[in-house]
């Protein structure tokens, strides 16, 4: 397996300071993902595991931040989120949107490199979606959670990005729809995109080829999965640390 | 040219105007009336249609008859393709019990610099019977239309109304709505509308419905989208006053550029076993749906029209 130093990752996160309000959620954070490989990123509520997500995919009012976030050698710091979707970056929700009216199809085909009704399809197939009964309906409360979660996976797998990171893929999902998105994510490994989970499960974990623990919106471990999962578990959870500065975890 | 014709040639066009082909099937009844003139009526059988010609307008009255269910949808086709005009409609539809009917009425302008179109319809739903009707307008880019739709609805006992307003093509002009329906016992009402304003259009909407029988259902809903120096004012009123009735008020507005918009949900409750709910948005785009968007790509702008078009996209 690779070594994670920035001079090889397809986005490397450099020394990232990021306040919101007066509180700092990312502190002095440098994490590096690999391509074409499965990441995740655990830790407990409020380590700063979504934020750097946000941050990463330029969210509004994640943008003012000390350090520097490279994707593929350049910085994207100035850019704004399409701009890095379109570099082939691209970001599915812990709790995706509702969009009233829109179709599926519509928006399963938003970014997608082939727009044809017949990839659509393909992409609600993967993961586990009847295309005849879902690319006519609309992305709105008629909808469950995880069936949402399931059309926006759909619509990243049409988009085929580089770098795709997903927050809790496993939230509302049931067992038999989990091993469907697991499926739809060992797809986008295959065709080179580069995965970053961001969860509290072990089942979840157990899907990556490696994993960060974040704490205090900072790396404290990181390594193969087996080594994070037993830190994570007998070690972080319940974490002493919580919004506590941990350069002591840090250093270990 | 001979009138029929004439009359051939203009249904042809008013049809064109709508991106639509004027051939039709023989079991689809279908009218069609440009400014005061009718210019083809075709029928099918439980359904009649009296139509008057006035100076500036239409007298029409329709009529579904008892236990007469008209299977395919009725075209009525109501334009003007001069620049300038006025047309006015005063129509009465009657559906007698346990009759069902579903309009799609086409309204078309797509000439108008100073056009004005006016409604005034009273439509009595008998029991159980069940009435869609579905209008669709095409306007004109100048912003020359004025529309002015008044409806007073009763639903007897078990009745069901569905009424669904949209301007599918052209700037709206000035628009004002106002519907009011009277709600039996156990009768199901649905009223929507969906506007894209540009520009100085102004829209004005006022529905209301009483759910005065037991059971009544009613929802009201506005999808509006203004932006430039458009402007917007909804107001739905729900008053229920029976056991169990059940209704829900919800208007959503979307507001860019000096364009102003307003909502007002009126929400009056006269039974204690009757309930009432009432949802409004009015201001931007979401922002979790425009950076979803941006996240796969779309630039703010075309993330923001496909939002939008999902508002004003009709659900049926």
């Amino acid at each position: 397996m690779n070594d994670t130093t920035a001079e090889n990752g397809i986005l490397d996160v450099d020394q990232v300071t990021l306040y919101l309000g007066k509180k700092r959620i990312l502190n002095d954070l440098s994490i590096s993902f690999w391509p074409a490989h499965i990441h995740a990123v655990v830790g407990p509520n409020g380590a700063g595991k979504s934020t750097l997500a946000s941050t990463i995919m330029g969210l509004n009012g994640y943008g003012d931040f000390e350090g520097d976030v490279r994707f593929k050698g350049a910085s994207i710091k100035a850019l704004s989120t399409d701009e890095r979707a379109r570099k082939g970056i691209t970001l599915a929700w812990q709790e995706p949107a509702r969009f009233e009216g829109l179709s599926v199809k519509a928006f399963v085909s938003a970014g997608a490199v082939d727009k044809s009704d017949e990839k659509a399809g393909w992409a609600l197939d993967v993961v586990g979606l009847n295309p005849a009964e879902y690319l006519d309906r609309a992305v709105d409360k008629t909808l469950s959670g995880g069936e949402r979660k399931r059309v926006e996976l759909a619509s990243i797998l049409t988009m085929e990005p580089a770098l795709v990171m997903m927050d809790e893929p496993d939230s509302g999902i049931d067992v038999d729809a989990l091993n469907k998105i697991f499926k739809a994510i060992a797809l986008l490994k295959e065709k080179g995109t580069t995965v970053l989970m961001i969860t509290h499960s072990q089942t979840v974990l157990e899907q990556a080829d490696h994993a960060f623990l974040l704490c205090c919106g900072q790396v404290v471990q990181k390594g193969p999965v087996d080594k994070i999962m037993d830190y994570f578990g007998d070690k972080c959870l319940p974490c002493n640390h919580k919004n506590q500065p941990v350069p002591e975890a840090v250093n270990e | 040219m001979n009138k029929n014709a004439k009359n051939n040639e203009m249904i042809a066009r008013l049809y064109e105007s709508l991106g639509e082909s004027h051939v039709m099937s023989p079991d689809v009844a279908h009218v069609e009336i440009h400014g005061n003139q009718v210019l083809g009526l075709h029928l099918v059988p439980g359904l009649d249609v009296q139509a008057e010609e006035l100076e500036d307008g239409i007298r029409a009255r329709i009529t579904v008859k008892e236990n007469t269910r008209i299977e395919k949808p009725v075209r009525v086709c109501f334009g003007m393709l001069p620049e300038t005009g006025i047309q006015n409609i005063y129509m009465t539809t009657r559906l007698e019990d346990n009759s069902a009917i579903s309009i799609v009425a086409s309204c078309t302008f797509p000439n108008a610099v100073d056009v004005r179109h006016t409604m005034e319809a009273e439509i009595h739903i008998g029991k159980g019977a069940e009435y869609a009707y579905v209008e669709r307008h095409v306007h004109g880019d100048a912003g020359g239309v004025t529309v002015i739709p008044k409806a007073v609805v009763h639903l007897d006992e078990g009745a069901r109304f569905r009424t669904d307003f949209e301007l599918i093509k052209g700037r709206v002009g000035h628009i004002n709505m106002d519907y009011e329906a009277f709600c039996g016992p156990r009768s199901i009402l649905e009223m929507s509308a969906r506007v894209n304003g540009t520009r100085d259009d102004y829209i004005a909407i006022n529905e209301k419905a009483h759910l005065q029988g037991d059971g009544a259902h009613g929802v009201l809903m506005t999808n509006i989208a203004v932006r430039d120096n458009a402007t917007a004012k909804i107001q739905n009123t729900m008053v229920a006053s029976a056991p169990d009735a059940r209704g829900h008020v919800d208007c959503k507005e979307i507001v860019q550029g000096n364009a102003t918009a307003s909502a007002i949900p009126v929400v009056e409750v006269k039974h204690p076993r009757a309930h009432v709910t009432h949802e409004a948005s009015v201001g931007s785009v979401d922002s979790k749906q425009l950076e979803t968007l941006m996240s796969r790509g779309l630039d703010e702008d075309a993330a923001t029209d496909m939002i939008i078009q999902g508002l004003l996209t009709p659900s049926y």
